[in-house]
């Protein structure tokens, strides 16, 4: 079972093997568990190497895109004569996930191990940690272990004796999820709105500060030192599909869950054995109603496709939905979906940046034909315009965030239409809607 | 708020319709004076610019004096060398940023569609009936307690996940609702 529960015996603990572990959160106990060696090691090598060992064991960004990390790394060119930036993006407000969360409070060394080994190949002496306002626990614990690596010579100017300057400063966020996009993360930590940025350019030519920049996930970073210390076949060995999906992934499994909490299981695992083997199934007398398998912008997923669907990048595409972050949200037979769905719409409305027009008024015009049809004072016509809607928010705007409000609607209506369907009389249509919501009410 | 969030019926506490002074009309005096003003300089050293300390200086602000005026606003552009309308713009932007007094305890519970389906609202309700505020966004009666609903707080294995001002308790049920409030003076 995940984190709070018992290690399941058929996770795979490379990331959480110390969650729960409260000796492992300083340096003196990281260290007694084999924390820094691998920077030790890193710091010995060329730059180029270290990238070289990421690009081979095929892992790929965690927070929800997916994109080849040693690919991001080398595009960062050495000898530029620009200071370089790494930003560790610890926004993490995808509903349905949890994972960093977890691994800065329990293993903050580990992400500060990681980030050092990291901006030392992309040759970035100052790496931002971009955490979001309301993580206490983890801002507290990662400002601690950061003060314990400076007073240990493991940051600051001369990292572990090998000369270069590597630099990690904390940076708290104040409630935006929109911060979690990377350009966006880039504009709040200039001390901007958290607006996103029209790429190109993309960061790796003019991030924070107009300089190159990588920006990478909490858990993709924290994966980095053992890869190093284990190297890269170990890694790419751990998958049981794909070869295109290497690795562990940690799924941050909740809603209507017997068992919810973060797993740690390869790539390539059955979602079906996952859930019910691992995660215990639906709550005692409740059978699952619906999965949606990598947090709230990804395609909500019926039972009979998540039990057929592999977990890896590639699987869960196959099966109608995304791996995204891994924040697998299940939902029970006494779910409303439209309840549901018109509460993520309510979420992305509320998380709009509002530049662009489509994403500002589509999502707060979703939300409120969604409650309408919720409240019982939907019109046959909604689901059309919403479907409509969703279109106009989908591959037109600066940011995805658009792209996320109208993914759930769009998997909502086509695979749960009948609870729409059944929420709206027939008789029902546009002209007497005033007369209906006045008798609805 | 934005325009499309007032149309979905957010609540406008009487207090945003001020123009962000002491509500009481004291004098502002500077937050960054002594150990802040050598927080400030030495948070600077980070950053290869003044304006990416806006937000590391706008929460010591927050933290000293509980929400963010007017009157600081212009003392931390001043100190950072921008406009105070910049300033409130990145202010209003962000969600965590007080732009009024709020209660002693401000509350603030996830409802989000994972919690949601583990019952948070029954734990907004619970709140909501245990501190007297009656309704979402406005503050009790005897001042101590502000209770609002926010977006997903990134705990969600652990629903219902409640911050109280920067304590953040996991797994609260409306039964361990009475107990919570009862640490609380």
């Amino acid at each position: 079972m995940g984190y709070p529960q018992k290690i399941h015996p058929r996770e795979t603990p490379v990331l959480s093997k110390h969650f729960g572990d409260a000796e492992a959160l300083t340096l003196q106990g990281w260290r007694a568990r084999g924390g820094y060696a691998a920077l030790e090691q890193a710091l010995g090598m060329e730059p180029a190497a270290i990238t070289n060992v990421i690009k081979e064991s095929g892992l790929r960004g965690r927070g929800g895109a997916g994109f080849p990390t040693g690919m991001k790394w080398s595009f960062m060119k050495p000898g530029d004569g620009k200071p370089h930036y790494l930003c560790c993006n610890a926004d993490e407000s995808e509903p349905g996930t949890f994972k960093d969360r977890e691994i800065m409070r329990w293993t903050p060394h580990a992400v500060i191990e990681g980030c050092a080994i990291a901006a030392y190949a992309i040759a970035a002496e100052t790496t931002y940690v971009y955490i979001r306002g309301e993580f206490t626990e983890p801002l507290r614990e990662m400002t601690r272990a950061v003060k314990e690596a400076y007073a240990a010579g493991i940051l600051g100017p001369n990292a572990m004796g090998s000369g270069k300057r590597i630099d990690v400063h904390v940076h708290k966020g104040a409630g935006a999820y929109i911060c979690g996009e990377e350009t966006a993360l880039m504009n709040s930590l200039e001390g901007r709105r958290g607006n996103p940025r029209i790429k190109p350019p993309f960061p790796a030519v003019a991030g924070v500060f107009a300089q190159p920049t990588t920006i990478n996930n909490v858990e993709t970073l924290a994966a980095v030192p053992a890869i190093l210390t284990n190297g890269a076949q170990w890694y790419k060995g751990l998958c049981l599909g794909s070869p295109k999906s290497t690795g562990t992934k940690l799924y941050s499994v909740c809603g209507n869950v017997r068992y919810p909490g973060n797993y740690e299981v390869t790539m390539g695992f059955s979602f079906k054995e996952f859930l019910y083997d691992l995660c215990g199934g639906a709550p005692e007398g409740r059978n699952f109603k619906a999965i949606i398998p990598g947090g709230a912008s990804v395609p909500i997923m019926t039972v009979e496709e998540a039990e057929g669907a592999v977990m890896d990048y590639e699987g869960f595409v196959a099966a109608g939905s995304m791996l995204g972050s891994g924040g697998v949200i299940c939902f029970d037979d006494q779910q409303n979906m439209v309840k549901q769905i018109a509460r993520l719409a309510r979420f992305f409305a509320h998380e709009s940046c509002a530049q662009c027009t489509q994403c500002r008024e589509g999502t707060a015009w979703m939300t409120k034909i969604l409650e309408r049809i919720r409240d019982g004072g939907g019109t046959p016509e909604d689901l059309d315009t919403l479907l409509d809607l969703a279109e106009q928010m989908t591959g037109k705007t600066i940011c995805v965030l658009s792209d996320s409000c109208a993914t759930p609607v769009i998997s909502g209506i086509q695979k749960f239409r009948q609870e729409f369907e059944a929420l709206i009389p027939p008789s029902r249509s546009r002209v007497s809607t005033a007369a209906v919501a006045t008798a609805v009410a | 708020m934005s325009d499309a969030a007032r149309d979905m019926g957010q609540k406008v506490a009487p207090s945003e319709l001020t123009a962000g002074h002491d509500p009481h009309g004291a004098p502002y005096g500077p937050v960054f004076v002594g150990a802040r003003r050598a927080e400030l300089d030495e948070l600077l050293t980070h950053y290869p610019t003044k304006m990416a300390a806006l937000l590391p200086a706008l929460w010591m602000v927050q933290e000293d004096r509980g929400w963010v005026s007017a009157d600081a606003m212009v003392e931390v552009a001043s100190l950072l060398g921008l406009t105070p309308a910049y300033v409130r713009g990145v202010v209003t932007f962000y969600t965590m940023y007080h732009q009024h007094p709020v209660g002693r305890y401000f509350v603030q519970v996830c409802t989000t569609s994972p919690c949601n389906v583990c019952g948070a609202e029954d734990v907004v309700r619970a709140l909501l009936e245990r501190t007297g505020c009656g309704e979402l966004g406005v503050t009790s009666p005897d001042g101590r307690f502000t209770v609002i609903e926010v977006e997903c707080l990134g705990a969600c294995g652990f629903a219902t996940p409640v911050m109280i001002n920067d304590e953040f308790i996991e797994s609260v049920t409306p039964q361990r609702v009475p107990d919570i409030l009862s640490r609380l003076k």
